[in-house]
């Protein structure tokens, strides 16, 4: 009565990781662009931007991710826009990302020694100039290894959207569970598909981890 | 906009959602206790432990921390059953939070354990302090202190992260609102409630956290 496990079945789950590996990258490119607003209002010399980004990271990363998702998912709906899926997981995962990045890059900035920021500054460079060819750049080598880090925590937060029906590798797994009852054989393909995705960043971010405190030691 | 607000649903029903927050938390201080049972052993294991056993450590902590967690879940409460491992779903989520937790945590501790000096563990043996005594009062006591701040922050994401265990029909927080919303249809007014709740859980338990933070690890540095 139920659908045996075969190739076929191995091959839906696996082809599925491409929606996983797009949405991964659209709340990677949001977030990143989220995030580095977020980081520089928090560097910001106006006390409201700070405050104002601050709450932002409080509220996103003090409330569940899932919660996020649904507010979102179901506040779309009711502004009338109608639901889609694709906009509502990129949104949620969008601001997720912005929360977080924005939080990671805040403390790569404030790392740059603040001797750099006042020289520049006694240099005559505006804020612009200063960001742009004296912090940031420093700040981004800092961010790297972090950067590397979150893209794993947000690869595997994005199963979380098989919880309101969006098909991704997980939800596919779950399909695939339904029509054949082969959990253990379905559930280690997804872990393993995820693990593979997963593992060689998290070698790479601890990679460039030691290597960038191998560089620093003093 | 034409909606109208309507939390009347949501305020009515008010008693399944503090059952639900009751649950969250017994199901987040459960795991956390089970999760360091796990992680200093582990966190021992890899770091003085034989070949074999670091080994061992390591593989469970990579596949932890390199798949979702909500697979985790469905792993131990569908994919169990299939070698005849069962759990209800609230039993499910405890083991799966604190199976998850355990590892991140072990890489927390292995991190304090290697922060301490060799010399103060040699300055152990020399005083004739036992193994066992080293290890409480030279290494664990102050690595604990030393990673404190990262394993609450850790023990937090996991309270948010449990909200993920309504998807296998146990009992939280995120569960009752579910339940909630499938019969008065006022979805996004749940929600809302519900989220605040989780940031009013985890304003409280980082107040908890540093409350205890302060009392346990006020002893003064000798340096």
């Amino acid at each position: 009565m139920f659908r045996s496990f075969g190739p076929n079945e191995a091959l839906y789950i696996i082809t599925a990781v491409q929606w996983t590996l797009l949405l991964s990258a659209i709340a990677f490119a949001g977030g990143a662009v989220g995030g580095m607003a977020i980081a520089l209002a928090r560097v910001s010399a106006i006390k409201t931007l700070r405050y104002a980004a601050l709450s932002f990271i409080r509220v996103f990363q003090g409330t569940p991710l899932l919660m996020q998702l649904f507010l979102v998912y179901f506040g779309l709906s009711i502004m009338g826009v109608g639901i889609n899926l694709w906009v509502a997981a990129a949104a949620a995962l969008t601001l997720h990302a912005s929360a977080y990045l924005g939080e990671i890059w805040r403390g790569c900035i404030e790392a740059v020694p603040a001797g750099q920021s006042e020289a520049s500054y006694a240099l005559g460079l505006k804020y612009g100039d200063r960001m742009r060819y004296v912090v940031l750049p420093q700040a981004a080598k800092i961010s790297v290894a972090p950067t590397v880090g979150f893209l794993v925590q947000l690869i595997k937060a994005t199963s979380l959207t098989s919880i309101i029906g969006f098909v991704e590798l997980t939800r596919a797994g779950q399909i695939i569970n339904n029509a054949t009852f082969q959990p253990l054989t379905v559930f280690s393909l997804v872990a393993a598909v995820y693990f593979v995705l997963c593992w060689p960043l998290s070698m790479w971010a601890r990679h460039l981890e030691s290597r960038f405190a191998v560089a620093t030691a003093r | 906009m034409g909606y109208q607000f309507n939390f009347a649903p949501v305020f009515n029903n008010f008693d399944q959602l503090l059952y639900g927050a009751l649950i969250t938390v017994q199901l987040s201080f459960g795991a956390i206790l089970i999760g360091l049972l796990i992680a200093v052993p582990c966190a021992a294991a890899k770091t003085a432990g034989p070949a074999p056993l670091r080994w061992l450590v390591s593989l469970y902590i990579e596949v932890i921390r390199n798949t979702p967690f909500l697979i985790q879940i469905f792993f131990i409460y569908f994919s169990l059953p299939a070698l005849g491992i069962r759990f209800d779903p609230n039993t499910a989520a405890l083991v799966a939070l604190a199976v998850n937790v355990g590892a991140y945590a072990t890489e927390i501790v292995r991190a304090g354990i290697e922060s301490i000096n060799r010399g103060q563990i040699e300055a152990g043996k020399a005083l004739g302090l036992k193994g066992h005594q080293i290890f409480r009062y030279i290494i664990i006591k102050p690595a604990l202190r030393t990673i404190y701040p990262a394993l609450t922050s850790q023990f937090i994401y996991l309270m948010l992260n449990s909200s993920v265990v309504s998807a296998i029909s146990a009992t939280d927080l995120a569960a009752a609102g579910n339940n909630i919303q499938s019969t008065t249809f006022a979805a996004f007014e749940v929600y809302l409630v519900i989220t605040a709740m989780y940031l009013v859980l985890s304003l409280g338990f980082s107040g908890l956290f540093s409350a205890i933070g302060r009392k346990a690890f006020s002893y003064p540095l000798a340096r």
